[in-house]
């Protein structure tokens, strides 16, 4: 080894600390990048793998029911490749031993080889047997969430028709990865599940023989997708089209699009903090090498090392630095990604993770660092490499001081030395101490970011369902039914009140836009799901026009008192001109809303319903549970607070995991900046310290003047960590707000608290070890030697 | 560490050092700086303490002025020993009784000369106001400076003045003129002079340089870790007669 190559070894080894509080500040960045970067690859690749191996198809549609012949016309349409009709059914399942009420959907599989399109992948057990009518396959999320396996059995109703199902095998799907109950919003493995038996037996018990409900295409390559969908609505409109739609669309491609966009954000906004932090920390620190190696610079340039030579050395110095974190943080975030592939796989089915991690990734990283950290030190190494040896031999010139700002102002007289010296060190290099307390800010402002997607769905779970919909039991109907099944609903012992609600599926038209939802009819007096207006109170609906959730207006570009066109898309399929005469508040989907009575009369239907919400004795749940699942009409009963706890269940374990490791990475951040400036500030006032404590300071009144100042700008950039915090999550949000859901920019109180306290406790748990090389200050030592 | 002196015995004694030996282990070697030392300070003398690098003067001035312990042997200041003294009672014995003044002067940057001075009075039980302190040293007119804007000569009047603003028994100075020329370093020496003339501050001065012996009351000679000879003068010089 060279000599200068040993002394860099040695000259490291001496500030190991600084090493690895830069070290972990750098492997925070470069683990976040590639943990979010990996997972982004691994999902992009596994979906486009299971997409193309298991044939996801490319556009959708469902309707009424249409007969089988109607195939070979939607597959003259120009562009498709290939048509695969099928029949989805609603069903009331029965899990032994578990009393509460599920439901699900079936799908149909092809009687004979495997379905052109959207494939199942099997994991247990075997496929379906032709004919057979008593067996199915279970999505795997149902079946773990129940320790389904085959052989098991299952009690179901279809259109009220009890039957006895048995489990031949565990299956996973690509039209399933995000498994969602229609009209839910969070996937609840126990009480909703996708099951597949073979076409004949299920039109058979769904009374769909010879017909088909759902259907499936693939394109051709030069397809157009939007032509071939509405020749598709076309075909499909006479058979009680509920409208078709692309991949895009599609609920559980959309999901997971969504996931991984703010996945994007992630790998992008999170390293970016970090890598300008860590530039930060390695501009302090080299600057303040370079000031005390001015003497050994000069003494290898008088002995003939050129400037190059000077400047390649201390280059190499940060980049072992960097290279050190960067190798640490690739390590983590592989290990990271890892897991949150794992935690990923909890809520999105793919049947494997093929992991990925691109070489490309890892470079880019690398690349990242290094030039940042360069830029953030060539300035100080360049003025130290390029001073002549005679002047660099030289001490530097004293440090300037002036009174502060503070000082000027007039406050001076009443402040002790020690505190003026902590006022006039902090103005002496304002852009430091402002950086520094920039750095501490951002480390609170993680912290924030961490909780906030937590708070968030807190806050959407309160308004929306707790505080909006306030049902026991939402019943829903196989189709819309006349009024007088309420009776026999309120007929039930232990349910205490019933409201019935409409449910149509519309398109709306305004000016050039339009967009396709569902218009909720719901009574004058509706207790159990209240329309709230921005400010939280319930809206009263009014006899004519319409409510819109406020995004769905923005999305048409409507205001109260504007005329929307409103294509109904099923039954009598009217078109309707109607006023909108308000906005509704919601966080969770897209709808329009109208009353009850009203909205039968528009739609000239009678007095139907498509379900109610019920509330019930508690006691009773479980004998009305069975009662229910005995009616012919009913398709599906979900309980509120069961679906709720389900997901909470799910989630806490996903927020659990991203909090730890985001508290430890904003303590990183926290620790690098503390415990570095101080360290530094130690280095360079030692002198003075210690000539303090020879005139009879105390130990803790030298570590008050240096840690004081830590302790300011440790104070300073708490709530200028708060602001920070706050735009970033407003920049998080910024393209998640979808009609699927808005994210609401909500912070508690106590996540401020939270990320205050992580960031105190981080500062005096570098301000204790700063105290230590205090305590143990060579007052002699330093005394003897020159600055 | 009690304020009020409890003599031990006439004339009252300062210092009494008693077989001081300090011995610094490096590693593998040892370093005797110290062999056993004897010595005693009397109140209002000025002592310089003579000896080529090595012979041993500052550690003994540390070990006096409670920022080294001696190895074995005792340092007794007013009857208390200062070897056996905890580092509580060394700092709080800094703080009200001793002054020190270093070669490299040792201001803290960023507090003007008033301020520097002030540093050391507000922690100190009976000071003289900074104002007084540094117009005993002839700095009157530069109470508002930052060090970056004095020269050497009056950094150093200035750290005369901070350590003996607080009034202390004893005034230790370690190599005072050693970063100064001869005609800075008399006036350095000649405000250490007033000072032990006007205000009786026992003074103890460090130096490698015979020709500053001349101004002293006492000159102990120290080498290779031993008082080797005390001469007393019989007639000491002014500061200012002195030259090098």
């Amino acid at each position: 080894m060279r000599a200068l190559d040993r002394k860099l070894v040695r000259d490291l080894w001496s500030i190991k600390g600084q090493v690895l509080a830069i070290g972990l500040v750098i492997a925070g960045g470069v683990a976040t990048f590639i943990m979010s970067v990996s997972v982004l690859d691994s999902l992009r690749v596994t979906q486009s793998v299971f997409y193309r191996d298991y044939r996801f198809a490319d556009v959708f549609a469902s309707l009424k029911r249409a007969p089988e012949s109607l195939k070979a016309q939607i597959q003259a349409i120009p562009g498709v490749q290939h048509v695969e009709t099928r029949v989805f059914a609603p069903v009331l399942l029965e899990v032994p031993g578990y009393p509460d009420p599920v439901s699900g959907q079936i799908c149909s599989l092809p009687d004979h080889g495997e379905p052109l399109l959207n494939r199942v992948y099997l994991r247990q057990g075997r496929l379906t047997e032709p004919y057979r009518d008593d067996e199915v396959l279970v999505s795997e999320a149902f079946a773990e969430a129940h320790r389904l396996k085959p052989g098991d059995e299952l009690g179901a109703t279809i259109r009220g028709k009890k039957k006895r199902l048995r489990i031949v095998g565990v299956a996973l799907s690509p039209e399933f990865i995000y498994q969602l109950q229609p009209g839910a919003v969070i996937p609840d493995f126990e009480s909703y599940g996708i099951l597949w038996m073979g076409r004949a037996a299920l039109a058979a018990a769904f009374e769909m023989e010879g017909a088909f409900n759902t259907v499936a295409l693939s394109l051709t390559a030069d397809a157009r997708e939007g032509e071939v969908i509405d020749r598709l609505e076309d075909i499909l409109k006479r058979y009680g089209s509920l409208g078709a739609h692309g991949r895009k669309d599609q609920i559980s491609h959309r999901y997971l699009s969504e996931e991984m966009r703010q996945l994007q954000k992630m790998a992008t906004m999170f390293p970016i903090i970090f890598v300008g932090v860590a530039s930060f920390l390695l501009n302090v620190v080299i600057g303040r090498l370079m000031a005390t190696e001015r003497e050994q610079v000069a003494i290898l340039k008088a002995f003939g090392y050129g400037n190059g030579d000077i400047v390649a050395h201390y280059l190499k110095f940060v980049l072992l630095i960097v290279l050190i974190g960067v190798a640490g943080g690739i390590a983590a975030g592989v290990w990271l990604g890892q897991g949150l592939g794992r935690i990923y796989m909890d809520f999105y089915r793919f049947p494997f993770l093929l992991y990925q991690l691109r070489p490309a990734a890892v470079v880019t990283s690398v690349l990242v660092t290094v030039a940042a950290a360069f830029l953030a030190t060539l300035y100080s190494i360049l003025r130290a490499a390029s001073l002549p040896p005679a002047q660099a031999m030289q001490p530097a010139a004293p440090a300037r001081y002036r009174a502060s700002l503070l000082e000027a102002l007039g406050f001076g007289r009443r402040l002790a030395p020690p505190t003026k010296m902590i006022l006039r060190s902090i103005s002496r290099r304002p852009v430091k101490a402002f950086l520094t307390m920039i750095g501490v800010a951002f480390a609170c402002a993680i912290l924030i970011v961490g909780r906030f997607f937590s708070d968030a769905t807190d806050y959407i779970v309160d308004i929306q369902f707790k505080l909006a919909k306030r049902d026991d039991l939402n019943v829903t109907f196989i189709e819309p039914t006349s009024e007088r099944v309420l009776y026999s609903l309120r007929s039930l012992e232990g349910v205490r009140h019933v409201e019935p609600y409409r449910w149509v599926p519309v398109r709306l038209r305004h000016e050039h836009r339009s967009y396709r939802t569902a218009i909720r009819g719901v009574p004058e007096e509706s207790t159990l799901y209240r329309l709230l207006d921005q400010d939280l109170r319930p809206v009263a609906i009014p006899e004519h026009g319409f409510l819109l959730t406020d995004y769905l207006a923005h999305l048409l570009g409507v205001r109260p008192g504007d005329t929307l066109t409103i294509e109904v898309l099923e039954g009598r399929r009217r078109t309707l001109e109607a006023p909108i005469v308000g906005l509704v508040s919601e966080w969770v989907g897209v709808t329009g809303y109208a009353r009850l009575d009203s909205l039968n009369r528009l739609l000239g239907d009678g007095r139907t319903v498509s379900g109610a919400y019920l509330e019930i004795d508690p006691r009773l749940g479980r004998a009305i549970y069975a009662k229910l699942n005995q009616m012919p009409r009913v398709a599906g009963v979900s309980v509120r607070e069961k679906g709720l706890r389900n997901f909470y269940e799910t989630l806490a374990k996903q927020m659990l995991t991203f909090a730890f490791f985001n508290t430890l990475l904003a303590c990183s951040i926290a620790f690098g900046v503390v415990y570095n400036s101080a360290r530094i500030a130690f280095s360079e006032r030692n002198r003075d310290l210690a000539t303090l404590r020879v005139l009879g300071f105390t130990r803790a009144e030298i570590a008050y003047i240096l840690l004081g100042e830590m302790a300011l700008l440790v104070v300073a950039g708490i709530p200028a960590g708060f602001f920070i915090g706050h735009w970033l999550c407003a920049q998080m949000i910024t393209g998640l707000q979808t009609d699927l859901f808005r994210v609401p920019l909500v912070i508690e109180p106590s996540s401020y608290s939270f990320a205050a306290l992580v960031v105190l406790v981080s500062g005096v748990l570098s301000g204790l070890v700063i105290k230590r090389k205090l305590d143990r200050l060579d007052l002699v030592a330093v005394l003897k030697t020159k600055e | 560490m009690p304020s009020a002196p409890r003599p031990l015995s006439e004339p009252e004694k300062i210092f009494e050092a008693r077989d001081v030996v300090k011995i610094y282990d490096m590693g593998e070697v040892q370093v005797h700086a110290l062999r056993g030392i004897h010595l005693e300070l009397y109140p209002g003398e000025l002592v310089v303490l003579l000896g080529p690098s090595g012979s041993g003067k500052s550690t003994l001035l540390n070990i006096l002025g409670g920022l080294d312990r001696p190895t074995s042997g005792q340092v007794l200041y007013r009857g208390q020993d200062l070897a056996r003294a905890s580092d509580r009672e060394l700092t709080a014995y800094r703080r009200h009784h001793v002054g020190f003044v270093f070669q490299f002067y040792n201001l803290i940057p960023s507090l003007t000369a008033r301020e520097n001075v002030a540093a050391v009075t507000e922690i100190a039980r009976n000071p003289m106001k900074p104002e007084d302190a540094l117009a005993l040293v002839g700095l009157a007119d530069r109470l508002d400076h930052f060090p970056s804007q004095l020269s050497g000569g009056q950094q150093q009047r200035v750290a005369i003045a901070r350590a003996i603003a607080k009034n202390p028994a004893v005034l230790l100075c370690d190599e005072p003129t050693g970063a100064l020329d001869s005609a800075t370093g008399i006036v350095v020496l000649e405000a250490i002079e007033r000072v032990n003339q006007e205000l009786g501050t026992t003074t103890a001065l460090i130096t490698h340089n015979a020709d500053i012996a001349a101004m002293a009351d006492r000159v102990i000679h120290l080498s290779d870790g031993r008082i080797s000879f005390v001469e007393r003068n019989a007639h000491k010089k002014r500061a200012r007669q002195l030259h090098w």
